[in-house]
C-alpha cells in the first residue's frame, strides 16, 4: 500500500443561498485546490465527488453533473454518499484509488446546494424515516436528533447548558474563518433563550443549511515531493455502518462511531489517541453531536466529553482543540462539503497556514470525522506532518 | 482556509436581491409518487395492527425476539420463521416536544415523539411512535406506557391504527 498525501485544498464562502450553480461552486473550489498546489488538471487521474441524492436538489444524476465542474469529464470518476458522513469518506474513496497504485493523482470534491429545496430542504429528508412503518406519524427530521440528545443527556445526567458550550465555542471560532457564514460571538444564556424547535434542541443548537463545495487534493508519495516540502500524510482512514432499526440501538453511544475510529487508529499505529493526535476536527451539525463523536473516538470516556469543553480542553488553544475551524455550527452546514471542510481545516492547520485560526503548539497530527444516513455512519480520516 | 489565499468565491444572496428582480430563479415540481410493497414480514406486521396486537418474530438461532419484525436477523443472517405475540405496554427509551412540523413551520400543539421499548421483545427492542394523552412535562425517560388502539372499524393496517402511546398510571 503507497503513502498517500494531500497536497492542496481550496473552498468557497459557505452561505445561506449562493448565486453560483453547483457546478459553478464546484468549479471555484476546485480551481483554487488547483491553483495553490501548482497541480494541472490534466495530471489529475481520477475524480471523486460527493453530493445529496438527487431528490436533495432536484438535479438529476448529480454526480455526472457536478463531474463537469470539478474536470471529470473524459476521466475515471466515481460518486460517494453516506449521508452527512460523505465529507469524509469521499477522501477515503480517492485515498484507495491512490494507495492501490492506480491513480498518482486524485482530486476529491464535495458539494451542496441545500437552498434550492422548496419550501424547506428538510422536506427532502423525509424518506429517511421508514415508509412502511414510520412515514405515518409525520416525523420531522430534528424528531431524531432530538430524541438522540435526549437520550444521551439522560444517560450520563448531562445539562443543557453544558451542551450548549460547544455551540458558542465553535461560532466563536468561525469568527476568523473568511468563508464562515453563521460566526458570531454569543453565550450560553443566547443558546438556552433560542427558539425551541423541538426539546431539548434549539434553534442555536443547530446548524444552518448552507450552499458552498470544497477540494482537496491527494497524490503518490513521489508525486507529492515534488509538489509540495509539506506534504500532509493521510495516516490511518475508517468506517463503519450500523444497523437501519435505529428504534433498537442506545442512541446513547455512537458504537459505528467508535468502530471506525478503531479502524483509522489501527492503520495509523495509534495506541492512545488522546494523547497521539493534536486537533480534532469533529463532526458538529449539532453541538450534541461534538460531545457524542469525542467519545465515540475515543477521546475521553462515555459522557465525559462535556467536562472537557467546560474545562476549555477542547478551546483553540486549548490541550486538545476541537473544531478549530468553526465547524459546522460556525462555518456552515453545506453538507458532504462542511465534511471535506474538516479534512481541509486539518490540512491548513498541520502546515501553519491558518492564520488568525492556528492551533499553538506546531500540530502535528489531526483527525476529522463525519457522521450520518440514520445516525449511524462514522467516518474517520488521521492526517499527519 | 490559508494565509496563502487571498480570496474566496461565492456570491451570497439576500431576500432582496430575489423581490427586486436582480437574480432570477426557475422553479418547478418534480411529481414523485410512488406506491411500497409492504413485504413479508412488515406487511404481517401491519395486518396484526389492524387486529389490535403487536407482534414481533424471533431468530431460531439466537433466539432474540426481534422488533420492529423482519424477516432475517441481521446478526445471524437467518431467517426468522416465528411470530411472537408481544404485549401493548412498553418503557419510554427516549421522546421529544416538537413544535415543527416536516416544512419547520411551528405548529400549535406540540408533539412528543418516543422510542418506546416493547415488552416481550427483546431488551432495548422499540419504534418510533407519538406519546398522547398526556402534558408534555408530565413525560419522562423510563416511564411506563400502553398502546391505545383505534377502535376496530377505524383500524387501516399502519402504525397509526395505534393512536398513541400513553402513560400508564400509578
Amino acid at each position: 500500500m503507497r503513502r498517500v498525501a494531500v497536497v492542496g485544498a481550496g473552498m468557497t464562502r459557505f452561505m445561506r443561498r449562493a448565486l453560483e450553480t453547483p457546478q459553478e461552486l464546484a468549479f471555484e473550489a476546485t480551481h483554487q485546490a488547483l491553483e495553490s498546489s501548482g497541480v494541472a488538471m490534466k495530471d489529475v487521474d481520477v475524480v471523486c465527488i460527493g453530493s445529496a441524492p438527487d431528490a436533495f436538489d432536484g438535479v438529476h444524476m448529480k454526480g455526472e453533473y457536478l463531474a463537469h465542474g470539478s474536470g471529470g469529464w473524459r476521466k475515471p470518476v466515481m460518486r460517494a454518499y453516506v449521508g452527512g458522513g460523505t465529507g469524509v469518506f469521499a477522501p477515503i474513496q480517492g485515498w484507495y484509488h491512490v494507495a492501490s497504485g492506480r491513480a498518482d493523482v486524485a482530486l476529491v470534491v464535495c458539494e451542496e446546494k441545500m437552498s434550492s429545496a422548496r419550501p424547506h430542504p428538510q422536506g427532502a429528508f423525509i424518506t429517511i424515516f421508514d415508509n412502511l412503518t414510520e412515514r405515518q406519524l409525520k416525523p420531522n427530521l430534528v424528531w431524531i436528533f432530538a430524541l438522540e440528545m435526549r437520550r444521551y443527556m439522560e444517560t450520563y445526567h448531562i445539562p443543557k447548558e453544558q451542551i450548549a458550550q460547544v455551540a458558542v465555542k465553535n461560532k466563536r471560532n468561525a469568527l476568523d474563518h473568511p468563508c464562515a457564514q453563521v460566526a458570531a460571538d454569543i453565550s450560553v444564556e443566547d443558546v438556552l433563550a433560542s427558539e425551541i424547535l423541538a426539546w431539548p434542541v434549539q434553534r442555536l443548537d443547530i446548524s444552518p443549511t448552507s450552499d458552498g463545495a470544497v477540494a482537496i487534493l491527494l497524490a503518490s508519495e513521489e508525486r507529492a515531493k515534488k509538489l509540495t516540502d509539506r506534504p500532509v500524510w493521510i495516516e490511518g482512514v475508517g468506517w463503519n455502518l450500523d444497523t437501519a432499526y435505529w428504534t433498537d440501538r442506545d442512541l446513547a453511544y455512537p458504537q459505528y462511531v467508535e468502530n471506525a475510529a478503531r479502524m483509522a487508529y489501527q492503520m495509523a499505529g495509534i495506541k492512545e489517541p488522546r494523547r497521539e493526535i493534536n486537533i480534532v476536527e469533529a463532526y458538529d451539525p449539532f453541538d450534541y453531536k461534538e460531545l457524542h463523536h469525542l467519545e465515540g473516538l475515543l477521546m475521553c470516556g462515555k459522557g465525559e466529553a462535556p467536562r472537557l469543553t467546560a474545562d476549555g480542553v477542547t478551546r483553540r488553544d486549548g490541550d486538545l482543540p476541537v473544531c478549530p475551524s468553526g465547524g459546522l455550527l460556525g462555518v456552515g452546514n453545506a453538507i458532504a462539503a462542511a465534511g471535506l471542510m474538516k479534512i481541509a481545516e486539518i490540512f491548513w492547520q498541520l502546515r501553519g497556514e491558518a492564520g488568525a485560526r492556528q492551533v499553538p503548539g506546531q500540530p502535528r497530527r489531526g483527525l476529522a470525522q463525519a457522521w450520518g444516513d440514520l445516525m449511524q455512519v462514522g467516518t474517520v480520516v488521521v492526517m499527519g506532518t | 482556509v490559508s494565509v496563502n489565499l487571498k480570496a474566496y468565491a461565492g456570491t451570497s444572496l439576500r431576500e432582496e436581491d430575489f423581490t427586486t428582480g436582480r437574480v432570477l430563479t426557475e422553479t418547478g415540481a418534480a411529481r414523485a409518487e410512488y406506491s411500497w410493497d409492504r413485504g413479508v414480514a412488515v406487511g404481517r406486521y401491519l395486518a396484526e395492527l389492524r387486529e389490535g396486537r403487536l407482534v414481533g418474530c424471533r431468530c431460531q438461532q439466537c433466539q432474540r425476539i426481534l422488533f420492529p419484525p423482519r424477516a432475517f436477523c441481521e446478526e445471524c443472517f437467518h431467517p426468522t420463521t416465528e411470530w411472537v405475540l408481544l404485549s401493548d405496554f412498553g418503557t419510554i427509551q427516549t421522546f421529544a416536544i416538537c413544535h415543527i412540523s416536516w416544512d419547520a413551520t411551528r405548529v400549535s400543539t406540540p408533539s412528543i415523539p418516543a422510542v418506546i421499548a416493547i415488552d416481550g421483545a427483546s431488551p432495548g427492542m422499540g419504534l418510533l411512535h407519538l406519546i398522547g394523552g398526556v402534558a408534555p412535562e408530565k413525560v419522562a425517560v423510563g416511564q411506563r406506557v400502553r398502546a391505545v388502539w383505534r377502535a376496530p372499524e377505524q383500524r387501516k393496517g399502519d402504525i397509526t391504527d395505534i393512536e398513541y402511546f400513553t402513560l400508564v398510571e400509578g
